[in-house]
């Protein structure tokens, strides 16, 4: 299929379709709203399920809902409308049913702004929901890679019967790039039979499927979070993805960044190789699972002196850099979260007073 | 067996002993729905969904599929199962706390939409599994442990009444307060409750069956005190009768039929 020119958020709707998830609720946000917009018109010519929701609380109980009787489902937002939707997040997760969620972050806390933003790390990674749950977590850097992720998240959410969380600073839905959609990712929903709540009826069974996460025996609790715990751990083992940039070079300084971010660190390197200052970057495709070693590995190069996270937060990944370097190198953070994404000459001039 | 003679369990029940206390009326609530769906031939095809509250656990006396909601979500996961799955029979079952203080919201919304689902509204003005705190049904000057020196509607305002207040909304099709306080009332409780399913199955918008129930133990009664007191308190204040019927409205805004 020919490149075509699109907004990001509206791509990613597309996307949806394209991954073959006919199903979409929603409430709108600045600055994602374009998806619902796009989805209103699009889903009826394909015969799909469009609903704008009364708020993002309802929303994310109507994707339930529908994900508990086994249908491919997913919803966009943004920051403040991820924090309402944490709980039916928190309960998806416990009650182990597929979905998909996008959020195309903008600033905050509290009411915040509508710019860009990456200030929701925490909130994704590491649960902004109750209870121990993770979500699959991938952060694209481009229009391209939104396309991606979010038709390769419908088959890990089912794979996984786990929530996915496609992670977007709000560039990534408002600015226009080529995009293409692959039709390799296109896939089938997987069979539901076995824990959907789709009709005894129409899977011509006697057994009744039961969606829940109530587990009111203290066995029982501790062994479904044992359950979701090994599923984690198998996303450790089999989702991580990263790209590195410059890591060939006899780089002094590691990025590490993520999303659009990323990009504007790849133009700071681009120059300061011009300079003769060699600089490496790890771009963390996934958040959850985090490429710990990838990062260590880097870092562990013979002539890195340091390491840095560069996010438009106040220090969030930075966190996980530190976890993932285990204090053999020191670890900086350099960000910003007004909205104002850190120039590449902010990012030269902070790399350069590492050095 | 010849059937209609023979007084057994109805298939869509589990031979499960319910945590309910005595003189509670979720057993006969539930009892109804079940005879209701064995009567209409709708187990394989339907979903209910439990709230939070003392029906959480109601999935485990049902024999079809069920959902367990959060606290007053239950008609938002309603709408999302029968969105995407128009032929499955949707209904919740929810009582007074999770639906007319949690989640108003979700029901009026759910209600306004004309979703295609049932819903069962339990109302014993009174929250039951947290132990018996003030809801928005509580009568004024009834005792709860929030409300020890009785609900002063001075400060916290008078009870709602859902039937009432669905039933002002354009687009609901059917809406009906009953109760099970006696076998003639719970006769036409279940009455009510397979009507409500018979505009589902036929396509009508959303229905809606409020019952009337006790709750001996919060109440601090005997079972029939408490049936007394909901005769001579409740009914006064939430009078019994059909609120909305698609007939009366000659065509209902989202009647598909």
């Amino acid at each position: 299929m020919a490149k075509v020119l699109m907004k990001g958020n509206e791509a990613i709707g597309e996307a949806a379709i394209r991954a073959g998830c006919l199903n979409y609720f929603a409430y709108p946000i600045t600055p994602q709203s374009e998806v619902a917009e796009y989805l209103s018109r699009r889903m009826p010519e394909v015969g799909g399920v469009f609903l704008q929701g009364e708020s993002e609380v309802a929303v994310s109980y109507m994707i339930f809902g529908a994900a508990a009787c086994g249908a491919r489902v997913f919803t966009t937002s943004s920051s403040p409308g991820i924090s309402l939707m944490s709980e039916a997040i928190s309960y998806i997760a416990a009650a182990q049913c597929p979905a998909v969620f996008v959020n195309i972050m903008r600033g905050g806390p509290g009411l915040g702004g509508i710019l860009p933003s990456q200030a929701d790390y925490f909130q994704s990674v590491k649960g902004g929901g109750h209870g121990d749950y993770r979500l699959l977590v991938m952060a694209p850097a481009s229009v391209q890679e939104a396309v991606e992720m979010v038709m390769q998240a419908f088959p890990l959410s089912e794979k996984y019967r786990n929530p996915v969380m496609i992670l977007g600073d709000g560039l990534i839905g408002q600015m226009m790039e080529p995009v293409e959609f692959p039709d390799h990712l296109r896939t089938e929903p997987t069979n539901k039979d076995d824990w959907a709540t789709n009709g005894m009826a129409f899977r011509k069974s006697d057994k009744r499927n039961l969606v829940k996460s109530l587990f009111l025996d203290p066995d029982q609790l501790n062994s479904n979070n044992l359950t979701l715990k090994a599923k984690y751990e198998q996303m450790k083992q089999e989702e991580i993805r990263f790209e590195t940039y410059n890591t060939d070079s006899d780089y002094r300084v590691l990025l590490v960044s993520y999303g659009t971010m990323s990009r504007v660190c790849r133009t700071a390197i681009d120059q300061l190789k011009e300079e003769g200052v060699e600089v490496g970057m790890v771009r963390p495709q996934t958040l959850f699972p985090f490429p710990e070693e990838a990062v260590r590995t880097a870092a562990g190069k013979a002539g890195c002196r340091a390491v840095a996270s560069i996010e438009m937060s106040m220090g969030q990944m930075v966190e996980d850099v530190e976890r993932s370097v285990r204090g053999s190198l020191p670890v900086h953070w350099y960000g910003k979260c007004g909205g104002d994404v850190p120039t590449p000459e902010e990012i030269i001039d902070f790399t350069r007073s590492l050095l | 067996m010849a059937k209609g003679k023979t007084f057994a369990k109805p298939e869509a029940l589990s031979d499960a002993v319910t945590h309910y206390c005595p003189g509670c009326t979720h057993g006969v609530i539930h009892r109804l729905i079940a005879e209701v769906i064995d009567e209409l031939g709708i187990r394989g095809k339907t979903v209910g969904i439990a709230p939070v509250g003392c029906a959480v656990l109601a999935y485990n006396y049902f024999t079809f599929d069920f959902q367990e909601a959060a606290h007053g979500r239950a008609p938002a996961m309603a709408t999302g199962i029968k969105r995407v799955r128009p032929d499955l029979v949707v209904f919740t079952y929810q009582g007074d706390g999770d639906l007319a203080s949690i989640g108003m919201g979700e029901i009026i919304h759910a209600a306004n939409r004309g979703e295609k689902f049932t819903t069962i509204f339990v109302n014993n003005a009174v929250y039951g599994m947290t132990g018996g705190q003030m809801a928005p049904t509580t009568m004024p000057n009834q005792r709860t442990t929030t409300s020890p020196f009785g609900r002063d509607v001075n400060d916290v305002g008078m009870p709602i009444r859902m039937a009432e207040l669905l039933s002002s909304l354009a687009t609901p099709a059917y809406v009906t307060r009953q109760t099970v306080l006696k076998p003639k009332t719970i006769n036409k409780a279940k009455k009510a409750i397979k009507r409500a399913f018979e505009y589902q199955l036929a396509g009508r918008c959303f229905s809606f069956v409020e019952v009337v129930s006790t709750c001996p133990t919060n109440w601090g009664m005997t079972p029939v005190e408490a049936i007394q007191w909901a005769e001579q308190t409740m009914l006064p204040y939430y009078p019994l009768g059909d609120f909305k019927t698609p007939e009366a409205d000659g065509q209902a805004a989202k009647d598909s039929v």
